[in-house]
């Protein structure tokens, strides 16, 4: 095997595995520090002017996160280099895991939220590369999207909840803003409901679950990672991390107990009716989540140390689960409950990683998850509603115990109940080392729980509710209690279950089955949304040039009109004193130029109209002083005369009858938008006019530019940039016109030449 | 003298538009020529109208005498009838182009992009494809012999 984890190759293979080695041994050095209380820092100004700055924190809550994230990333990413060995595209995944890997420990150390949504961010893209990167099979790349755009929306909703917390507390800086605190502000409410939004997108709360479930399309060491151990906890961890604003009011401690508990019950439900292993510890982890946020709901020591406990110890044991799993889909072909068996012979060491992970999982001492799930009970006796929390917590944590049996025991310890894909044998010691390690410290730190207390545990819980709360104490044997006893009915109850399991999953199947899946209505609405676009595109973009102008003139007319009307913006009556008859002339030709090129229904008639105005508004530049101007219209209007005529020596009669028709909306929409135009026009010559500008190039045009004849001057001189930008639209125009026309020979017909401008 | 041009101005965006509303693509581009033309207009007479005095400095003087036009929009306004005229031959040929295409000026009948709802409803299967493909694969002749043509 080991000239297959050679195929990776050095940079792509080992290389992400030492980064994550080092990163976890930094960790693990600053661990002494911020038990003591300390929580480093680093920081750099970034929009100083809005008083965002991007600045790294360490604190206990950061550095737990940051541990798991880089002991766990290192033990996946050596899994992966064997689990995915000689993949073609394996340098490309390796990239995709370090990015999330890099980003989530990002999202933990932020110490200002506005980095913390930027890292959020980066989370939830690698998460979708990562889930769509077997991108060939289209289910994997909807799943991908799915999760994007569920975990993308909360995103949104977060960063919303983020700006309203820095416009309340006057700061992005997180420990600043849970220093003052928020419960007492009036945004309290909506800051909280966005915060809420965020978290359980993210960590897959119900209703916002079934995007998780799905993105187990992703290869296993991702689901491990990501989709259990890390991501998913991002949404956990942002709760925590605002528990000093947010916590203690009835808003909080009710939307998140009602909402961690319905998820977690609910999961783990669905836990025991899944046939295919890895779903099973999807929805296993959906629980897990919905744990911690209904722990996280209540203030209490004995709850925040719970929380912290048992997520160490789910992504410890977890992570393992599913590496075990991985293991077993790669050695034999298969997931399927119904078809793995006998495994235990031929993987001795993956059934040993898997029962040890599972006997965390169950909370069986003397592992460490025995530690948290006593604690678990411990704090329903001293929340709010310990009926309501107790029950939830025994509800889920016997389906646990169930589902744990369905893992760990029956692919290994049952006779194998038929022939398997592939023959079995034993992983390579790549992937054996994470779940072994993983499952190993679930069991160390269980008998020796005195680190987990003081360098993850404590420093969370103190974190979280003051310097002086108290948190309880980690310990197998606490005497015979509530919790005891609590933990036997567990355990009683769970392995009931698993020996009905058949019955059980039969029965959630008719019961479950029955319920509306959203993850089909996820697909509805995903149509809808689409037919909607089809639909306001059909009406907006109907296609109808005459619609699209008509919509314009009206929006134009009515802005124009509307808002002169409404402002009492109208010009006084035009002094009409200064017209001389010799202007008159002049522009009653310019208009009746118009006036007969609008309504002829001759060609030539038309055609000669628009020159008749063309040529008038060129005499009325020369009059008016601007020869310059004059001499380009004179030009420009000969050229059109000129193109119009050769064009239309091919087109058709303007109106197939010979007459036009008069349109009298056309006309009346025309009308209100030329009375607009004279009404602004009217009203601007009565405003003054600031000369300043023209003062300006009219004294710096020979100084500065040599010129004496100003327009020239600004043209080429002070705008010549735009000047160039005026020559590259006529050379665009010409060479796109030379286009079309070279395929429209047989009417054309005389080459290119005859069409030059 | 000022107000009568704005009265003017409006005449002329009055044509125009009732030009650029028709079905005919002709009559449309006939009225960009006319609401190039206004907007030129409005732009020069913004700057006000100022006769027989244009922006020049007399030779052996550094500045222009007091009371000469305004230069400004003078500048401006060239700049925009050479884009305007671009505008204006593009669309020609374009429109040109799109006769030779589909036989037609009519713009309510130019809807090789957007087929009208209820010819889509009717023949989806047949009418649409043969009018989408019979003009190019002629065109694409056509130009192959024009090139051709052209080589000789």
């Amino acid at each position: 095997m080991a000239g297959a984890q050679g195929r990776n190759g050095i940079v792509a293979g080992w290389l992400p595995v030492a980064i994550a080695a080092a990163l976890f041994a930094f960790f693990v050095s600053l661990a002494p520090e911020v038990a003591a209380g300390r929580a480093p820092a680093v920081s750099w100004d970034w929009l100083p002017s809005l008083g965002i700055a991007f600045g790294f924190r360490v604190d206990g809550l950061a550095l737990t996160f940051a541990l798991l994230i880089s002991g766990i990333g290192a033990l996946v990413l050596l899994y992966s280099n064997a689990y995915l060995a000689g993949h073609p595209q394996y340098a490309r995944f390796a990239l995709f895991l370090t990015s999330f890997m890099l980003a989530m420990l990002g999202l933990v150390l932020a110490a200002d939220l506005i980095a913390l949504f930027v890292f959020w961010e980066l989370t939830t893209i690698t998460s979708y590369l990562l889930i769509g990167f077997i991108h060939e099979d289209p289910k994997s790349r909807r799943n991908a999207l799915q999760a994007l755009f569920v975990t993308g929306g909360g995103a949104l909703a977060m960063l919303a909840g983020f700006i309203l917390i820095g416009m309340a507390a006057g700061t992005f800086d997180i420990a600043a803003i849970n220093a003052a605190g928020l419960q007492a502000h009036p945004w309290y409410g909506a800051i909280l409901v966005l915060m809420l939004i965020g978290a359980f997108t993210k960590s897959a709360q119900v209703p916002l679950h079934f995007w998780l479930p799905n993105a187990m399309a992703a290869p296993t060491p991702v689901s491990a990672f990501l989709h259990s151990a890390t991501m998913v906890k991002g949404g956990v961890y942002l709760l925590a991390r605002l528990h000093p604003s947010l916590s203690g009011t009835e808003a909080w401690l009710w939307s998140l107990t009602l909402f961690g508990g319905a998820t977690a019950v609910f999961a783990s439900l669905q836990a025991m009716r899944q046939t295919d292993l890895k779903q099973a510890l999807a929805y296993t982890t959906l629980m897990a989540l919905g744990t911690l946020v209904l722990l996280l709901g209540q203030s209490t020591g004995y709850a925040l140390t719970a929380f912290a406990a048992f997520l160490v110890v789910h992504s410890l044991y977890k992570a393992a689960l599913f590496l075990v799993v991985g293991c077993v889909d790669h050695e034999t072909g298969t997931r399927q409950v119904g078809v793995l068996g006998g495994l235990l012979r031929p993987m001795p060491a993956t059934a040993l990683a898997a029962a040890l992970a599972a006997l965390s999982m169950a909370g069986i001492p003397p592992l460490l998850g025995f530690i948290a799930k006593e604690i678990a009970y411990a704090s329903a006796a001293q929340s709010f509603a310990p009926l309501l929390v107790a029950a939830t917590l025994l509800a889920a944590n016997v389906l646990m115990v169930a589902v744990a049996g369905v893992v760990a025991i029956g692919p290994f310890w049952q006779r194998a109940r038929g022939p398997l894909p592939k023959a079995p044998h034993e992983a390579p010691w790549a992937m054996l080392a994470g779940p072994l390690l993983l499952a190993a410290l679930g069991l160390g730190l269980g008998l020796l729980p005195g680190p987990v207390q003081t360098y993850l545990v404590d420093p969370v819980v103190l974190g979280a509710l003051g310097p002086g709360a108290v948190p309880a104490e980690l310990k197998l044997w606490a005497g015979v209690n509530l919790a005891l006893v609590l933990s036997g009915v567990t355990l009683a109850l769970g392995i009931a279950v698993w020996l009905a399991r058949g019955a059980a999953r039969r029965a959630l199947e008719r019961a479950l089955g029955a319920l509306p899946s959203l993850d089909a209505g996820w697909d509805g609405f995903m149509d809808g949304l689409k037919a909607f676009a089809v639909w306001q595109t059909r009406i907006i973009q109907g296609g109808r040039l005459r619609v699209y102008m008509a919509t314009m003139f009206v929006v134009v007319a009515a802005a124009v009109g509307g808002s002169m009307l409404l402002r009492g913006a109208l010009p006084a009556w035009p002094d009409l004193s200064d017209v001389t008859p010799q202007n008159v002339v002049l522009l009653g030709l310019i208009g009746a130029g118009s006036v007969l090129a609008a309504f002829t229904g001759s060609r030539i008639l038309a055609m000669a109209a628009l020159g008749v105005t063309g040529i008038g508004v060129a005499m009325t530049f020369i009059v008016f002083s601007a020869p310059d101007v004059a001499i380009t219209q004179l030009l420009v209007e000969t050229l059109i005369v000129v193109l119009v005529a050769v064009a239309l020596l091919r087109l058709p009669q303007l109106d197939p009858t010979g007459r036009p028709s008069f349109r009298p909306w056309d006309a009346a929409l025309a009308a209100a938008v030329g009375i607009g135009t004279t009404l602004v026009l009217l009203a601007v010559l009565q405003q003054p006019l600031d000369l300043s500008l023209t003062a300006f190039f009219e004294a710096a045009s020979y100084p500065e530019a040599f010129g004496r004849n100003i327009v020239n001057v600004i043209l080429v001189d002070f705008r010549a940039l735009d000047t160039f930008g005026e020559i590259a639209v006529v050379v665009i125009a010409a060479l796109s016109s030379y286009a079309l026309l070279r395929t429209t020979a047989p009417v054309w017909g005389r080459g290119p030449g005859g069409t030059r401008r | 003298m000022e107000e009568l041009t704005a009265v003017l101005i409006g005449l002329l965006t009055a044509c125009a538009v009732y030009l650029m509303l028709a079905r005919n693509v002709l009559r449309f581009i006939f009225g960009l020529v006319l609401i190039s033309n206004a907007a030129n207009l409005v732009i020069f007479l913004g700057g006000r109208l100022t006769a027989g005095a244009p922006p020049l400095i007399e030779s052996g003087q550094t500045a222009p005498p007091p009371g000469v036009a305004n230069a400004l929009p003078q500048a401006l306004v060239l700049t925009a009838i050479v884009i305007g005229f671009g505008l204006f031959a593009f669309a020609l040929i374009l429109m040109f182009r799109a006769h030779a295409t589909l036989g037609t000026l009519d713009s309510e009948e130019m809807r090789l992009a957007e087929p009208r709802p209820d010819l889509r409803a009717v023949d989806e299967a047949d009418a649409m494809p043969a009018d989408a493909e019979d003009p190019m694969p002629a065109t694409d002749e056509a130009a192959t012999d024009e090139a051709s043509g052209a080589a000789r």
